[in-house]
């Protein structure tokens, strides 16, 4: 062997030395004594939950820190042979090409090529050069024809497409991605993790992932993972290894749904079965272990279905003649069910709850609530029946006290103070915030606001809830308290709810029903199990049938539905049981 | 959905030409207009933005609701100075020929109502120009054109990221306000005026924060791709001036040359019917 081909081989092109970092605002460091090095040409991901400083180390490698955010660094970290601190955010971006969550901030070009040319433009370079470095990012990227498009014309995982060219067009060799697949649909996540993998092997670049979305980036190999716990590096395994123990469950990291699966059924998971894949891993040793499993659990007990209350009839519209957003949508809602409404980006998810509360008049159809048709009713009116939750709390506080943004609703609707105080202070207790009425809006945490947003709806004793995403961009952990919560107050409180999502395992394990919208039509009512085991309708719905699925069938298991529906109800047994201790 | 007076890329001569030339023209004619107040001069600068604004193909409901405002402005404008002073046509056409008494003080005469008019197709002759360029010129083109003429790269970009980002705020605004409307905060024409005034907070604050959130994610987008790194910087969208923008800056300029001295000429800036 050469000493130097060994030698560049052998060289990490990411190294941290006993780095640690703390913000300048906070007391303790939020990584700590952090040992890592990435070589050339690897696929690494970094997983944990929120607040494990996996963002920060992320903020380390492309110079945000401590060029835009400032503090104390100890230890030492190259990139490529520089410091970032000294290098700076200009010297690393000619490096590292980071690819940020939100994909709509990012996207700062007014067309597609102008996006694409921003780095390029930035260093001066001649104009034709630009364009034939533009020409050739938009091809690996495959967005060549969408040149001249605005953002406004293009799908979430498009402009992420871009996103990414924008960063090739500078032959970087790191590609860092910051919760890549946070603002996606499952298919086009899906899409994003197969691209990546395409780009490293045809740029031969170094890929660096921040996700906590673990079974989604496993789509595509990966070669080592690394589980960050507070501030620390908690493990760094290959897939395969890490896969086969229980430390991603200790760490707040959710597995693979067919790994839990596989371990539910009592298996013990061998890395040389390659549980990385679904698809590929040998499932011999653990056949008859999944296929008693299946046969000795008990079907989930069904729900009992209350008085139908919300009822959409032969639904359109169309924001332009011609092209309807939805057309001919038809469904029942029964009281206290919990549905989900899924489908791809522009599959007029938010055109329907729009309509259910009047902020937009059908153009046909009718909607009925609790028998009665709708259409009369102002939007002020609707809000006291049907509460509408945005995404994010930020789009819904306006208040700078907990109090008086929970009893906004209640005061403009010349509600008397007394009577007021009495109900926004039992809203309090059952959202969990009566400890921290007395506190201003700033001073809670995003899973907390979220609450105070559902408190400031659930003041006005709605009958129906309606959330847009409501676990967008949470961990698990984050994820598990807000529907644990929502689903609480179902079961208690006797609230319908319906939620606009594109997490299927929110779906699968919340939602009695799910709808499925494609196109502005309705392409099926029916349990999530069964439609995330239907091969066609997923495809077309840009949804993703889930592992356990692949699991069932891979097993012989000839009912995939109803094994994924005993996961569900297993999981969620062993949640409860867990809770109860 | 409505978004009014921005960029609407059409293919017509308008649209093809540089960001300059259209800044140059826009330039020169509210110049000459401001100054002029010759009804000839005015007369014939109506028909030439006229004709400019059909022929970008600009339709009328891009700017509809602007130009209404415009009006209300303008009708303001004109009511405001017949109060105020009622015998500034007199004194500027040194004749009085009143038409009609109204009140002590207040006698209508056609001098006023001919300086009035003046007043009223300058408006005409300015806002047709002033739309057809804000809908015809590409904003990112425009910002390449201004760091062309001596703008520093950083003022001339903000212009083109504030139009890119204002309908992601559009959006946002009306997101929020359905949502507030839900609440039962009421911000249509239903309420009254001065409940809407105060409830405004409730839209302001989280229309604020979301911004905030956004300005974040573009400063850090921006600086990691390199902005602001070097003292100059190139456009993907700029465009070398053509014969065309040659031929429409020399004849812009010789126009307004010309509308000037036709004005000026007796030394004064308006045209007198009356003696």
């Amino acid at each position: 062997m050469e000493p130097t081909n060994n030698k560049t081989k052998d060289n990490p092109i990411i190294s941290f030395q006993d780095f640690s970092f703390r913000y300048r605002s906070q007391k303790e460091p939020t990584v700590r004594h952090i040992n890592l090095d990435i070589y050339p040409g690897e696929k690494v991901l970094i997983t944990g939950p929120s607040g494990c400083g996996k963002s920060t180390l992320a903020h380390c490698i492309n110079g945000l820190i401590p060029g835009s955010f400032s503090g104390e660094i100890k230890g030492k970290l190259l990139v490529d042979g520089e410091e970032p601190k000294k290098a700076g955010v200009f010297g690393m971006s000619k490096k590292v090409g980071t690819v940020l969550q939100d994909t709509d901030g990012q996207f700062i070009g007014l067309t597609v090529a102008e996006d694409l040319a921003f780095a390029l433009e930035n260093d001066a370079l001649p104009q034709e050069e630009i364009f034939q470095k533009v020409d050739r990012a938009a091809d690996i990227v495959e967005m060549r024809d969408f040149l001249d498009h605005a953002p406004g014309e293009l799908s979430g995982g498009q402009k992420q497409r871009v996103s990414m060219g924008g960063v090739l067009v500078d032959d970087v060799k790191i590609l860092l991605f910051d919760e890549p697949l946070a603002n996606l649909d499952p298919a086009t996540g899906k899409r994003t993790i197969d691209l990546i993998e395409r780009i490293r092997q045809k740029q031969d670049v170094t890929v660096v992932i921040i996700e906590h979305r673990l079974e989604d980036v496993l789509y595509r190999d990966v070669d080592r993972i690394v589980v960050m716990h507070e501030g620390e590096i908690a493990a760094d395994e290959s897939p395969d290894r890490l896969l086969c123990t229980d430390l991603l469950e200790k760490e707040g990291v959710r597995e693979p749904l067919y790994i839990a699966a596989l371990k539910h059924a009592g298996a013990v998971l061998k890395p040389e079965d390659h549980p990385q894949h679904i698809e590929t891993m040998n499932l011999l040793p653990y056949r008859e272990q999944v296929r008693s499993w299946f046969a000795r659990t008990k079907e989930p007990a069904a729900k009992a279905l209350g008085e139908p209350v919300l009822e959409v009839q032969d639904l359109t519209f169309s924001y332009t003649q011609g092209t309807p957003v939805l057309s001919h949508v038809s469904f029942g809602i029964r009281e206290g069910e919990m549905v989900s409404i899924v489908g791809k980006n522009g599959a007029g998810k938010s055109t329907l709850s729009a309509l259910i509360c009047g902020f937009l008049q059908p153009d046909a159809g009718k909607i009925l609530l609790e028998g009665r048709d709708m259409a009369p009713l102002s939007v002020k009116e609707r809000g006291e029946r049907i509460g509408l939750v945005m995404q994010s709390p930020n789009q819904m506080i306006s208040k700078p006290m907990i109090m008086d943004e929970v009893g906004l609703g209640l005061s403009v609707r010349g509600v008397p103070e007394k009577e007021r105080t009495e109900r926004v202070l039992k809203t309090l207790k059952i959202c969990g915030l009566y400890p921290y009425r007395n506190w201003p809006v700033s001073a809670l945490s995003f899973g907390q606001k979220k609450r105070v947003s559902i408190a400031s709806i659930l003041v006005m004793n709605p009958k129906i809830l309606i959330l847009d995403e409501p676990t967008a961009g949470q961990d698990y952990r984050h994820y598990t308290e807000i529907m644990e919560f929502l689903k609480k107050l179902n079961e208690q409180m006797g609230l319908t709810i319906l939620m606009i999502t594109h997490d299927m395992h929110l779906m699968l394990e919340y939602t009695d029903r799910a709808l499925v919208l494609a196109d502005g039509t309705l392409l099926a009512d029916e349990k999530p199990a069964a439609v995330l085991s239907d091969e066609g309708l997923s495809e077309r719905a840009y949804l993703k049938k889930t592992s356990l699925y692949d699991l069932a069938v891979r097993c012989g298991i000839d009912d995939p539905t109803a094994f994924s529906e005993r996961f569900i109800a297993c999981e969620r047994a062993l949640r409860e049981g867990g809770q109860n201790q | 959905m409505n978004r009014m007076i921005s960029y609407v890329k059409k293919d017509t001569w308008i649209h093809r030409l540089s960001g300059v030339t259209k800044l140059f023209f826009f330039l020169l004619w509210c110049i000459t207009s401001a100054l002029t107040y010759d009804t000839r001069i005015l007369l014939v600068m109506i028909a030439v933005t006229i004709a400019v604004f059909v022929m970008s193909k600009t339709a009328w409901r891009q700017v509809a609701p602007v130009f209404r405002v415009v009006l209300f402005f303008m009708v303001l404008n004109v009511a405001a100075i017949f109060l105020l002073s009622p015998y500034q046509g007199c004194e500027i056409y040194h004749h009085r020929a009143v038409l009609a008494p109204l009140f002590p003080g207040h006698d209508l005469t056609a001098e006023e109502l001919f300086y009035l008019f003046n007043v009223v197709i300058k408006y005409f002759a300015i806002t047709p120009a002033i739309f057809a360029f804000l809908v015809t010129t590409d904003p990112s083109e425009f910002a390449a054109s201004l760091n062309g003429i001596g703008i520093p790269y950083t003022a001339a970009y903000s212009v083109a990221i504030a139009l890119r980002y204002i309908p992601d705020v559009q959006d946002d605004y009306h997101r929020i306000r359905n949502a507030q409307e839900a609440r039962g905060i009421e911000m249509s024409s239903k309420a009254k005026l001065t409940d809407r005034i105060r409830r405004t907070s409730s839209i302001i604050f989280p229309l604020l924060f979301s911004a905030m959130d956004r300005i974040d994610v573009v400063s850090n987008a921006m600086e990691l791709r390199g902005f602001g790194k070097k003292k100059r910087r190139t456009w993907y969208a700029h465009r070398k001036l053509a014969a065309a923008d040659i031929l429409v800056m020399a004849g812009t300029a010789a126009f307004c040359t010309f509308a000037l001295v036709f004005t000026f000429h007796d030394g004064d800036r308006f045209y007198n019917p009356f003696v």
